[in-house]
């Protein structure tokens, strides 16, 4: 009996589905607002990459966002690992020399490319999320090959906290000099060149560290922990 | 070039069945891994760069590392 119920309700339910999709063109462009970017974005915005443009310019309060629930996400990963924390009954085996050295050699160069994509976030492919998690990367790989390197806890929450408060305060004060919250107040600057696009770079510079510092300090809780 | 992309979405669907099937969970979760870089290697062809460079550093090398270390509390073996 409960089968034959739950078949018909599945039945029903795909019957609704495939009778809405059967209304839309497949394929069809219906969104419009898509065209405006690609039509206007670089010419309102400055920034080359239209990506870009959207995440932080016309969405930039959903990055806001976005930003919170990462913080909140971290928030909550170090309070259910709050206060499990037991000392180490060994300590844990070195790594190789071949490992130690790679890890070692290999961190700056990382640590340069995730700067260098979020500082270009306007003009190539890549962003403050995408250079943060290559940051991240690049203190995981630091755990991997030994632990020479200490991780500096307070860097960085006073790191991450900056960070925030930058992001929030360069919206307000778009808000403040006469427009909207996350207005682009500053000179364009011609395209294509890394100083344009006004407020763009700097915000997504301080979302790259605030993702860094934050996805660093989730690897750092769970492997200590 | 049709047949490159078949060829790799034919791949991502052997690992990801793969993933399911493994009891040694570290390999499910390499597995796991190489769905995610074909992912974001497919992404790269949709010309989807952003998308691609957020997927391969996040789903392959955080998210794999975040659950070698859950593994590494629990058990490695599925019974």
């Amino acid at each position: 009996m409960r089968k034959l119920i739950s078949i018909f309700l599945l039945s029903v339910m795909g019957f609704g589905i495939v009778i809405t999709l059967q209304n839309i063109p497949f394929g069809a462009d219906k969104a419009r607002v898509s065209d405006y970017y690609v039509n206007k974005g670089v010419k309102e915005t400055g920034a080359v990459n239209i990506v870009t443009a959207v995440v932080v310019n016309y969405r930039g309060f959903d990055t806001l966002g976005e930003i919170a629930v990462l913080f909140t996400g971290a928030i909550g990963l170090g309070a259910v690992l709050f206060g499990g924390k037991k000392p180490r009954e060994k300590k844990p085996e070195p790594a190789s020399l071949i490992l130690r050295t790679g890890c070692k050699l290999l961190f700056p160069v990382i640590l340069l490319f995730g700067i260098y994509v979020f500082t270009h976030g306007h003009l190539t492919p890549g962003g403050g999320f995408q250079g943060g998690a290559i940051i991240a990367s690049a203190f995981l790989l630091i755990y991997l090959g030994g632990r020479e390197m200490k991780f500096n806890k307070t860097a960085a929450k006073v790191t991450e906290s900056f960070s925030g408060l930058i992001f929030v305060i360069m919206g307000l004060l778009g808000l403040t000099s006469g427009g909207y919250f996350l207005l682009n107040f500053l000179p364009k600057g011609t395209a294509n060149t890394l100083f344009s696009a006004g407020i763009i770079p700097i915000i997504y510079i301080v979302i790259g560290l605030k993702v860094g510092s934050e996805l660093a300090g989730i690897i750092e809780n769970l492997i200590e922990d | 070039m049709i047949f490159f992309i078949v060829f790799l979405v034919l791949l991502m669907l052997a690992g990801a069945i793969a993933a399911c099937v493994f009891k040694d969970l570290i390999n499910a979760v390499i597995s796991l891994a190489f769905v995610s870089l074909i992912a974001s290697i497919l992404f790269y062809f949709l010309q989807a760069a952003d998308v691609a460079m957020a997927e391969v550093s996040i789903g392959t090398a955080l998210v794999t590392a975040i659950f070698v270390i859950a593994i590494r509390r629990t058990k490695r073996y599925e019974e």
